[in-house]
């Protein structure tokens, strides 16, 4: 499933990063500690965060990560915003808890 | 040109975890007795025991400097340190407007007292001081230098609570005065992780909790006399005033 579909079937806001639409998702991380995301997300995973510092875009960047998930109605601040553009990082939102998100996401890419 | 031992990074008994010996009048006497003649005044996220211990301090030939460790929106703590009571005023307010209201549980997380120099409580602080502000780093750094004060993140090297384990590694862009590691690393160490910090200054503290922990790190300052304005030069590398560890 591309980062498209997703945002079409879970109701997401697509912040910036438009480029990056069609990537493909295999999966997903959850974490809000951004050392931890830089040592163990995986290439192709949906990273699903509360954060919203620039650091966010230049991490999903470096670990080709597919797409950003921002929860409980975050949205990425100017500097992440220009940076996930300028990497073609696709940033997404949901007024919904990590918890949810996440629960469904996995639903959608099992099934 | 003289030189000054500081350890900048020290809790009082206002911090839920700073132990109920940290009072001022203990701290003056534990400072003193380490040979400190600089010290930081960093409670979580309030600066409300700093004026007390400003007071007395001139007993003992040691100079406070003011602030707070601040944690940010995203879990950083960022020592914080202002040049006079108007600013130091103005930064509470803005802590008070940005701290959650959560009540602090004493059973679970501690007392969080102000007391006066006679060790009497002047003030049972009612929300938990060690949560969250809702407020960026960068947000921080910007209120702290639009006052006219200091913005040191604090142990980035820690796991903890720290520029690294929080947003992965140094914001190349991060406006700050100085950096504070912790005895675990070095600033060769740092500069290898982190090039752009090459000109940088470093600082070493204790973050006391504990009265034996004073001075059990310090930084040395190199400038003419004990004033904020050389401090902020000698961390900002200006005029020939530095720092060393």
């Amino acid at each position: 499933m591309t980062i498209k579909e997703i945002a079409k079937e879970l109701n997401l806001n697509v912040f910036c990063g438009r480029e990056g639409l069609e990537n493909k998702v295999t999966g997903g991380y959850v974490s809000d500690l951004l050392s931890d995301v830089m040592g163990n997300s995986e290439a192709g995973q949906a990273w699903i965060t509360l954060q919203s510092h620039r650091n966010v875009a230049a991490i999903a960047s470096l670990r080709e990560l597919s797409g950003i998930i921002l929860v409980k109605n975050n949205e990425p601040d100017e500097a992440m915003a220009k940076q996930a553009e300028e990497e073609g990082i696709p940033v997404l939102g949901t007024p919904l808890s990590a918890y949810e998100i996440t629960g469904k996401l996995f639903q959608l890419l099992q099934g | 040109m003289n030189t000054y031992r500081a350890d900048l990074h020290i809790h009082t008994v206002l911090s839920p975890c700073g132990d109920l010996e940290m009072s001022p009048v203990n701290i003056l006497d534990a400072a003193k007795k380490q040979n400190i003649q600089i010290i930081g005044i960093c409670d979580h996220n309030t600066t409300l025991q700093c004026e007390v211990i400003q007071k007395i301090a001139g007993k003992y030939d040691i100079m406070v400097l003011p602030g707070a460790e601040v944690t940010s929106r995203e879990e950083v703590h960022c020592l914080s340190f202002f040049p006079d009571t108007d600013s130091l005023n103005n930064f509470q307010q803005y802590l008070e407007l940005h701290i959650p209201h959560i009540p602090n549980d004493i059973d679970k997380f501690g007392y969080q007292l102000v007391v006066d120099e006679k060790e009497n409580i002047c003030l049972n602080y009612p929300w938990l001081l060690i949560s969250g502000i809702d407020q960026t780093v960068d947000q921080i750094s910007r209120k702290v230098h639009s006052l006219g004060g200091i913005f040191i993140p604090a142990h980035i090297d820690r796991p903890k609570y720290s520029l690294i384990s929080q947003l992965g590694f140094i914001p190349p862009d991060i406006e700050a005065d100085a950096f504070e590691i912790s005895r675990h690393t070095t600033t060769e160490a740092m500069v290898h992780l982190a090039p752009w910090l090459k000109n940088k200054t470093f600082i070493r503290s204790s973050d006391a909790h504990y009265l034996q922990d004073i001075g059990r790190n310090f930084s040395q300052f190199h400038m003419y006399e004990r004033s904020f304005i050389e401090i902020k030069k000698a961390l900002n590398n200006e005029d020939g005033r530095k720092v060393t560890l």
